[in-house]
């Protein structure tokens, strides 16, 4: 028996979301008593996977597997699973993993639970607290079957170290003709992601005009943030779709949300919410996002914003 | 080109979220339930394939009487006939496995549902549905053509989107992009009078196995008031945010 967790990468890098997901895999493993085992595919320095607790990494190089394909990295994780006679098997919540993971929990016959946001209450019954109604509840859902696939929320358990010494094992898999083919990937280069991002900087239609947008980037660039967008900003055309966030737009769930000039409507706060610490700055006091915020200023983005970057400057020099 | 769309029935986005039962329950009481609104898309995309390319559309739901509203309104936006399968719904893997058999049964070439219900947020059936089927899968999808039984489709990824290549039969889990929110379809009263008519078949369950259920519901923590700090005064802030919330 063991825990197997998929620690995915980019380009050879873990994300930090694979330093979550093996922090939490191995509270799994002691909780069970057993070995936690991390499965890389194409990653470089695996044996990084070896400070939050991996004991056996079993690391994949295959050129056919370059490109994510959900079928054949689901085919592998398979393999993996039963090979090493994994019971749980956890995966990130990235846009991948999401996609990955009902393949996984059918090729298994496992129970899945997705977007789970802490350590099992229980192991015997199986418990897991995930997130739902939009972040509006949570769910404490037990897992019957024998074997189980966890999609763990980003941000929600933190990286936890905790070193050992893990064997690292070469394995050899067979890949099949893919169903979907990728053809062409469009990505901004060296830009902070929404996905990946600690800071998200986003503005409304409080800032009037999409000329109005060099301040949010400039305020995001001191902070290391990436840029986002209430919906009506994107349906005007002010912002491109991709920054879109709240229900129907991306999904936030950052250490720390700025929303500039963006009033709060329901379904903004529905993808948003899962943030830990939000700041909201509006000229009008009664805008229901100051309600769901932990710090507000109420005041003009063109007073406020430019004053918020330029003390943060300061800051930032003094503290590094 | 024979579509099946998968339709949940989903609070209202706007509803208040109450568990009753000792919070092993929901509380439906005075909630208003709609079209999943990630479904609304893929569901207004299989009438572009009708009007466009020619197909027949069937939309599906897993669930009691209490759901045929929503069916029906699915009926009045434009597809051709629904079918309820008569069972309250357990897990997402009963759900995808309901409804894989439906699908298997009617053969259809194209499966579409919303990439998550707005419930349960699961983001699990389409995948399952696929996955059972030996079917094709596209997540996350942002935009699709099919040309026979060729398709090319867009998925949203981090940070930009991924080309693809596929073939039908295939299973699509949709998003907004596979057509702008602009151009949703709602229900106008010809529909309404027309969906009156068009037949919504009940279709016994299979029983699925499910492989979770849930214990109890719980509500987030309730959030302390709002820090408010004078615009004169942004140090403070800085120093709230570094200080208090250790977020910079």
């Amino acid at each position: 028996m063991s825990v197997l967790i998929y620690a995915s990468s980019s380009d050879g890098k873990f994300k930090k979301s694979s330093f979550e997901v093996v922090s939490y895999g191995k509270k799994v493993a002691e909780e069970l008593g057993t070995k936690l085992i991390a499965l890389t595919i194409n990653a470089n320095d695996v044996t990084e996977l070896q400070n939050y607790g991996a004991d056996t990494i079993v690391s994949v190089n295959n050129e056919a597997l370059n490109e994510f394909n959900a079928k054949e990295y689901a085919s592998v994780i398979q393999q993996v699973a039963e090979s090493k006679e994994s019971k749980v098997v956890v995966i990130d919540s990235s846009i991948d993993g999401i996609y990955v993971g009902p393949l996984v929990s059918v090729a298994l016959n496992a129970g899945y639970a997705s977007n789970v946001v802490d350590a099992p209450s229980s192991t015997s019954p199986f418990v897991v607290k995930r997130k739902a109604f939009s972040n509006k509840g949570f769910n404490n859902t037990e897992i019957t079957t024998e074997n189980k696939v966890i999609g763990l929320a980003k941000n929600s358990f933190g990286i936890h170290e905790n070193p050992v010494t893990a064997s690292v094992e070469n394995l050899e898999v067979s890949v099949s003709e893919p169903g979907v083919k990728s053809i062409s990937i469009d990505k901004a280069i060296g830009k902070v992601t929404i996905a990946d991002a600690d800071v998200v900087v986003s503005a409304g239609r409080g800032l009037k005009g999409p000329e109005n947008w060099g301040m949010v980037e400039e305020l995001a660039d001191v902070l290391g943030a990436a840029t986002a967008c209430s919906k009506p900003v994107s349906d005007l055309g002010w912002r491109p779709h991709g920054e879109h966030v709240g229900q129907t737009g991306k999904p936030v769930a950052t250490n720390l949300y700025i929303a500039i000039g963006i009033s709060g409507a329901i379904q903004h706060l529905a993808g948003i919410n899962a943030s830990k610490v939000k700041v909201v700055i509006n000229t009008d006091p009664e805008a229901p996002f100051f309600k769901a915020a932990d710090y507000g200023v109420v005041g003009d983005a063109f007073d406020v914003v430019p004053q918020l970057i330029s003390k943060l400057k300061d800051f930032k020099a003094q503290n590094s | 080109m024979k579509i099946l769309v998968c339709i949940s029935h989903v609070p209202d986005t706007t509803s208040k979220i109450n568990f009753t039962d000792n919070d092993t329950n929901f509380d439906t009481n005075g909630v208003q339930f709609v079209i999943n609104p990630y479904d609304e898309f893929v569901l207004t995309r299989a009438m572009w394939f009708k009007e466009k390319q020619g197909a027949a559309v069937t939309v599906v739901n897993v669930g009691s009487a209490s759901t045929e509203s929503t069916l029906r309104k699915a009926l009045a936006i434009g597809a051709d006939n629904a079918i309820r399968i008569n069972t309250e719904p357990k897990d997402g893997m009963s759900v995808a496995k309901e409804i894989a058999a439906v699908a298997k049964e009617g053969a259809y070439d194209l499966i579409l549902a919303g990439k998550e219900s707005s419930d349960y947020n699961g983001q699990m059936v389409p995948g399952m549905i696929a996955a059972l089927l030996g079917y094709n899968f596209v997540n996350g999808c942002v935009q699709m053509d099919v040309d026979g039984a060729h398709v090319t489709a867009t998925r949203e990824i981090d940070g930009g989107s991924e080309s693809l290549q596929t073939s039908l039969p295939l299973v699509v889990g949709g998003q907004k992009g596979i057509v702008e929110e602009s151009d949703l379809r709602i229900p106008n009263m010809r529909g309404i009078m027309m969906a009156r008519k068009k037949p919504l078949s009940v279709v016994e369950s299979t029983n699925s196995d499910h492989a979770t259920n849930s214990v109890s519901f719980e509500k987030p923590a309730p959030k302390g008031a709002v820090k408010l700090v004078d615009a004169e005064n942004i140090d403070e802030l800085i120093n709230l945010l570094h200080n208090e919330a250790k977020v910079i």
